[in-house]
């Protein structure tokens, strides 16, 4: 982590970590009102879809490449970096669909997730993985931002802080998800 | 300095910055109006936005109030100039029991979040955060402006559903379902809800940019030699204030996406086994309407305290600067908000001893709860001290002030009584429990605002309040307060309930018709009362007294270093260096010794 000097963090990360309390309040909110609502009656047991994981492994990757991708910007190999942070992007619209395909193997075993006919097992599964969903799109509206700014040769950007940022907020998706995805598989 | 780089950096190069910080800070070069006035980017004038806005939302909250008082205070009586304005809402001059609950409703909406969280915390973080540490500006200008403009869209929507065909939501502020969840349940159920929660929603967005930002600043951005322990006490009680938002909020905000589910997408998580009227059984099972109750009051009781710490921060300030003495027990009043910010965390179930909670559960609620009692007896005894033997100069905000600590004692005594879920079984919904959280909460809350306005008024813009029309807004609105809300202590205590549309109709609750007719009638005059401070409030605004000084209450801390009018980057050279506390007042013979005064070497440091 890179300081000002003065000891402290660059103020703009340190809202970023602020802003991740916050995010991480929200999910515990939602994760506790699901382990109270299932103490009670009429809940409903179900497997879990498979291509959970293909996502999980997929998010797993995509951090693996901001990482890199972060590497390459501080070796100022740029194209190297645009690469990465391309694929990163792409990734994480793989997950996105990936969860999507998902839902719809729910519906397709007659599960549904929403509408009257729904559990509230399925439902909460349904809302804490759209929410999930929500962030991991804005972390890639956040990188075409920063990717879009890389291709512009009129500004020469040095400083790695927005990319610092990103890689930060891309990881907290990461765990976030695979706190969610053992919350969902092993401890309900 | 981190300080020059948010200043100067949009999103470019910042460590360039680094090394000629000696440039001026002063970047007014070509401002136009919309970007001075409207979208602003300095903390000041968004602090001036916030402070304008709650105000129209405190002028729409209380004539609200007026209104329903009119038909608690005369029944029987016909007003045609209500239908005028309100139109069918008000047919033959007399309030519809729908408009009334719907303007209980905004009531508690708009003066709970819109006036006593964005107005107040969102007027004084802004404002005196920056200037009080010793910083240009937040920590980020641009998402500071995005607070305030959520805010005011969050405002336009709750406006608009006022206007609506079935009018706005009238379930309760709390928006417990299944009123809110079930668009059959009632009219205001329908348009007025989705109208409701779009605009919490956007609200919740604000105080979370908000929160961040004041978070950040405290933590990041204070000047050379501000350490953490030299803070005033405001900027202590606003940064707590900021941590139980950052929170907080995100859990209402988790409940409301559950209940737009429940609302929109036919899911059961908070309704079961409800049969409506004209509509039949629901085919909803399973769900918990207690369920919203723990995630609304989760966020419920700690916004308690996100409306009170910001009062209790700036009263402290204010009293330690017009006493002329040190504040009594400074780090006891920070481990004080320090613990009420943990325990606001632990006592939610306490709105909810009669839910049918388990008993057990509510006795470690009950001791929790009664545990705040300790912090708040600790500042109320430091207040007191503060003021004993004190050299008092009764200014209006002292007087506001010394009025908060009144207020805050008789409503806090009652909060004793509450706490206790044996005595819950009596006094829930009354109007013992509207008359402790309007005093301890409402009035009190109001009170630190006005006590801040009065104290911080010169450096907002320049000039002074009118001082007498000051003392005659406190005089009134003090005895007004206790007018309105002592006798709902003996009402409550009766039994009478909260939330009727008419008591007269009631044999348990007739004889107190007299006393509603008075409480109304003190309710219009106290009302009135807010319209002379606004009066005030805007004509000083252009013609006040000119403050000719910088520091016109001789108060040690850093915003009264600043030229009387500070531009955008507040100090036009470097950020004064801070090297004592912020209540050095009536120390070693002198009155009072400025933070950026050197520590002399005869004198004891703090």
């Amino acid at each position: 982590m890179q300081n000002d000097g003065q000891g402290r963090l660059h103020p703009q990360k340190f809202v970023l970590w602020v802003a991740m309390g916050s995010i991480v309040m929200m999910f515990a909110g939602l994760t506790s009102a699901y382990i109270v609502k299932k103490s009670q009656a009429n809940w409903l047991e179900f497997a879990l879809p498979t291509v959970f994981w293909y996502s999980t492994i997929t998010i797993i990757a995509s951090s693996v490449t901001v990482h890199l991708a972060l590497k390459a910007f501080k070796a100022r190999e740029m194209k190297q970096y645009r690469t990465l942070i391309t694929i990163t992007a792409a990734l994480g619209i793989l997950f996105t669909v990936f969860q999507l395909l998902g839902f719809a193997n729910l519906e397709l075993r007659n599960i549904p997730l929403f509408g009257p006919k729904s559990n509230s097992a399925t439902s909460f599964l349904g809302v804490i993985t759209i929410l999930h969903m929500g962030h991991v799109l804005g972390g890639v509206i956040a990188i075409l931002y920063v990717f879009f700014r890389a291709y512009n040769s009129k500004i020469k950007n040095y400083s790695s802080v927005g990319i610092e940022i990103l890689c930060t907020y891309w990881h907290f998706v990461d765990i976030l998800w695979i706190y969610l995805f053992i919350f969902f598989n092993w401890l309900r | 300095m981190s300080n020059e780089v948010v200043l100067d950096s949009h999103g470019s190069a910042s460590i360039a910055h680094e090394v000629h910080h000696g440039h001026d800070a002063h970047h007014e070069h070509h401002e136009t109006f919309i970007s001075k006035y409207v979208f602003s980017m300095d903390h000041k004038m968004i602090a001036k936005q916030f402070l304008i806005t709650g105000m129209f939302w405190a002028v729409m909250g209380g004539l609200m109030s007026v209104l329903f008082r009119l038909q608690l205070g005369y029944p029987d009586a016909t007003f045609p100039w209500l239908e005028d304005i309100l139109g069918k809402w008000a047919k033959g001059g007399h309030i519809s029991a729908e408009a009334y609950y719907a303007l209980v409703t905004t009531h508690g909406t708009v003066l709970v979040f819109f006036v006593l969280t964005a107005g107040l915390s969102g007027t004084f973080a802004n404002f005196l955060i920056p200037l009080q540490v010793g910083a240009r500006d937040m920590a980020s200008p641009f998402m500071n402006m995005l607070s305030f403009w959520f805010f005011f869209i969050a405002g336009l929507v709750m406006l608009s559903s006022i206007f609506v065909e079935t009018g706005p939501f009238s379930g309760g502020w709390t928006a417990y379902p299944p009123l809110s969840a079930l668009g059959s349940a009632s009219p205001g159920s329908k348009t007025g809800m989705d109208l409701w929660i779009v605009s919490m929603a956007l609200f919740v967005v604000s105080s979370l940019l908000g929160g961040l930002n004041y978070i950040a600043t405290v933590l990041n951005m204070r000047t050379k030699g501000m350490s953490m322990t030299r803070l005033p006490l405001t900027i202590w009680a606003l940064f707590f204030t900021a941590v139980l938002g950052v929170l907080s909020f995100p859990v209402l905000f988790s409940g409301f996406i559950l209940l737009i589910f429940d609302r929109n997408f036919g899911t059961s998580f908070y309704l079961s086994d409800i049969f409506v009227n004209g509509v039949g059984a629901l085919p909803n099972e399973g769900g918990s309407a207690i369920l919203y109750q723990h995630l609304f009051w989760f966020l419920g009781h700690p916004e308690v305290y996100i409306i009170l710490l910001p009062a209790m921060g700036m009263v402290s300030e204010i009293l330690s600067t017009n006493a002329r003495k040190p504040i009594f027990g400074y780090m006891a009043m920070i481990g004080s908000m320090f613990a009420i910010a943990i325990l606001a965390f632990l006592v939610w179930a306490h709105h909810m001893f009669v839910t049918g909670l388990n008993p057990f559960l509510g006795s470690i609620f009950v001791l929790l709860t009664l545990l705040i009692a300790v912090p708040s007896a600790i500042k109320v005894f430091n207040w007191l001290t503060t003021l004993w033997r004190g050299n008092i100069r009764f200014t209006p905000a002292m007087m506001f002030a010394i009025g908060f600590v009144s207020l805050f004692i008789s409503g806090g005594l009652t909060g004793i009584w509450l706490g206790n879920s044996a005595l819950d079984i009596h006094l829930h919904d009354t109007y013992f429990v509207i008359a402790h959280f309007h005093i301890v909460m409402g009035v009190a809350s109001m009170f630190g605002m006005f006590a801040g306005i009065y104290h911080w008024f010169p450096k907002m813009y320049g000039r002074y309040l009118n001082n007498t029309l000051g003392y005659v807004h406190f005089w009134i609105t003090i005895t007004g307060a206790y007018l309105i809300f002592w006798p709902m202590h003996y009402e409550g205590l009766a039994g009478m309930p909260r939330r009727y549309y008419d008591y007269s109709i009631w044999e348990s609750f007739k004889q107190f018709s007299d006393l509603n007719r008075f409480i109304s009638t003190v309710a219009m005059i106290v009302f009135a009362t807010q319209l002379l401070f606004l009066a005030n409030f805007f004509y000083s605004i252009f013609k006040g007294r000119k403050l000719m000084v910088k520091n016109p209450w001789d108060s040690t801390t850093l915003e009264w270093t600043t030229p009387i009018k500070p531009g955008h980057g507040n100090w036009p050279g470097e950020i004064p260096e801070v090297y004592r506390w912020a209540y050095d007042y009536g120390k070693d013979g002198r009155d009072f010794i400025s933070q950026t005064t050197p520590v002399g070497a005869d004198e004891s440091v703090h």
